[in-house]
């Protein structure tokens, strides 16, 4: 008699924390199901209470190693609301934007050449042994070697306005503790030009591979849904640091549009769901259902109106032409996506670096105490948002955060389900490379789980099979 | 020379590396430069690639001995699987991509509390961070002396 089994990933490889899929296969083995878990959790919402408010921007950099700039920014603007600040000096806020522009663009770089291009490069069936940055480097090693420079190009912008590479503290409540250095400033400006031309390069390869493979693209775990970012309050313009919140159905229509992001929560849910530690956000109006919805790169890409520079702008026109203008639904021009905010971000930080007020020495304001205060950016993988409340001992009595790998949980656990059914149903024998399909998925979101969980760490990956009984059938793993 | 500490201080013993790359950053000992970070990435290697030899300091789970210093060469198939690197992928990128990969060590130091989201060490990773200390001095004093002696000799 024919078996129903189980398939396990454990962990995912090239995401962060500890995450696991799960595939169950009927007797037929046809996919029945498929999951991603998250299996940890450490609270670091509990942790935070009782800190200090001053001091939570520089704590909260504790939740990951990954993308601490994201969480030290959307904490600061939040503190801003409490300390009473609705407008910073221009100095301050554009030193966090080029703070927040560097890290995006260092987070892009890294995700699309050392963790995504061996699978688009070498396909997401080839050999594991091929399917590697080293076997990319080996043939392309200037590649390599811009993509490092390119990485330190943006960590040195962070180290320039946070203060430090870890645990910066440049971002206080009411603003920021310095000012760029002219000499800083010129030494950013001397290399701007090559970044730009390796980040249009980087682009194009985004956008070839996208192109070239339209068919496995839009095949590729490509389903319609509602889609939401933060975008700027007065154009509906792409903007990573500050706006209102914009939800789009998977025809484009609006849901809402320039909601103050302070009401997120009127608007937004999160469900819980008794397999996975990760919360399903959804949008309160339209029910877990139907109001599930994704963040990250192409989500913003198809809520924006527009980018407001100009290379950008016309490389997301290209992306959005594929589609007729309509949202995009396909993962993987994510990557397409991602490049074409690196070469935004270059091209702001070059604004911002002819911008003379990033030598001011306005840097903070005061304002009315609050008790309570919400910060929300867009992180290189998506939305985020830092809630906190206050008691009159500037302790903090509550935090919610809500981060981008969160918010994409419902459409990465589509992803896996879409992609399993695709690709390893009716399958007897599960091959590496089948198994590889569904970790491109939910790399296409590039997740931190870090984050999402609050855990740190990564493992390698385990693939196992379990019968109708649950019993274990078959193991597979890759080293890390 | 270069020591790299990392790690996350907000995670317990997981933040012995830094710790360790700020005590050491405090004694400013003549030709080290010090660096601390969250974890290894692909830009190491480039500052790898650069050093004449590199300390790699990471808590270590093992703990039948307070710390561990040992060699560490080239991973041969090394992969990348995630945004943090091992030493042995650092090197083999550093290899890889600008042809050099200098002498390289890792000092292991033993941890006890691990992920909880946590400031400070432990008292007995406090414990095997002095004892750690005291070698890496003590290691490094000769190994200056031994590149003194062969740079005298040579």
């Amino acid at each position: 008699m024919a078996q129903s089994r189980l398939i396990e990933i454990s962990p995912v490889t090239r995401v962060e924390g500890h995450g696991k899929v799960t595939i169950h296969l009927n007797e037929k083995n046809e996919v029945d199901e498929a999951r991603l878990h998250i299996v940890e959790f450490r609270g670091f919402e509990r942790f935070i209470r009782g800190r200090l408010l001053w001091e939570v921007p520089v704590i909260v950099q504790r939740l990951c190693g990954i993308c601490p700039v994201s969480h030290h920014i959307a904490a600061a603007k939040a503190m801003d609301m409490i300390c009473g600040v609705d407008q910073l000096p221009p100095t301050a806020e554009k030193m966090r934007r080029l703070m927040h522009y560097g890290q995006v663009m260092q987070s892009h770089v890294l995700h699309f050449f050392h963790l995504a291009a061996p699978d688009l490069l070498f396909g997401f069936g080839a050999p594991a042994e091929k399917r590697n940055i080293f076997e990319v480097l080996k043939e392309q090693p200037e590649l390599g070697r811009r993509a490092i420079l390119m990485r330190k190009f943006g960590q040195e912008i962070i180290e320039a306005t946070a203060g430090k590479k870890i645990h910066g503290t440049g971002a206080i409540p009411g603003g920021i503790n310095r000012n760029l250095p002219i000499e800083t400033r010129d030494r950013f400006l001397a290399q701007i030009d090559d970044m730009l031309e390796w980040s249009q390069e980087a682009l194009a390869l985004a956008k070839n591979y996208t192109v070239e493979n339209a068919e496995l693209v839009d095949a590729f775990a490509s389903f319609p849904s509602n889609y939401m970012s933060i975008v700027r309050e007065e154009d509906g313009a792409l903007d990573l640091y500050h706006g209102a919140f914009r939800a789009l159905k998977p025809n484009g229509e609006a849901i809402f549009d320039r909601l103050d992001y302070s009401k997120y929560y009127d608007v937004l849910i999160e469900d819980v769901r008794s397999w996975s530690y990760m919360k399903f956000p959804f949008i309160r109006e339209m029910g877990p259902d139907t109001g599930w919805y994704r963040v990250g790169p192409l989500a913003r890409m198809n809520t924006a109106s527009f980018i407001d520079t100009p290379l950008a702008n016309a490389a997301r026109d290209e992306l959005m032409a594929v589609t007729q203008g309509r949202p995009n639904n396909s993962i993987l021009a994510n990557h397409w996506a991602r490049m074409i905010e690196v070469v935004h971000c270059v091209e702001t930080i070059r604004d911002l670096l002819h911008d003379p007020d990033l030598q001011g020495t306005d840097l903070k304001a005061t304002g009315e105490r609050r008790e309570e205060g919400i910060g929300v950016i867009e992180a290189p993988r998506g939305n985020l948002i830092h809630h906190y409340k206050v008691d009159e001992n500037d302790q903090v009595t509550y935090c919610n955060l809500i981060v981008s790998t969160t918010h994409n949980n419902e459409g990465m656990n589509r992803a896996v389900k879409d992609v399993a059914v695709k690709h390893l149903s009716g399958h007897v024998d599960i091959t590496e490379g089948m198994l590889n399909h569904i970790e491109v998925a939910v790399r296409a979101y590039d997740p931190c789980l870090s984050c999402a969980t609050h855990a740190l760490g990564q493992m390698p990956l385990q693939v196992e099979l379990f019968d109708a009984e649950n019993r274990l059938v078959a193991s597979r793993s890759q080293s890390a | 020379m270069l020591l790299i500490g990392y790690g996350n201080q907000g995670r317990g013993d997981d933040g012995l590396g830094p710790a360790f790359a700020a005590r050491i950053e405090a004694r400013r000992l003549a030709g080290l430069s010090v660096d601390a970070d969250y974890q290894l990435t692909v830009e190491h290697a480039l500052a790898v690639a650069e050093a004449d030899g590199v300390v790699f300091v990471d808590a270590s789970l093992e703990r039948s001995e307070p710390f561990f210093f040992a060699p560490v060469k080239p991973a041969e198939t090394a992969s990348i699987a995630s945004h943090s690197l091992s030493p042995a992928a650092v090197l083999s990128l550093a290899g890889t991509l600008y042809g050099r990969a200098p002498e390289a060590f890792v000092l292991g130091i033993s941890g006890s509390v691990f992920g909880d989201v946590r400031e400070g060490l432990s008292e007995e990773a406090r414990h095997n961070i002095d004892s750690a200390e005291a070698f890496f001095c003590q290691w490094y004093s000769e190994f200056c002396s031994e590149q003194d002696g062969g740079s005298g000799s040579g």
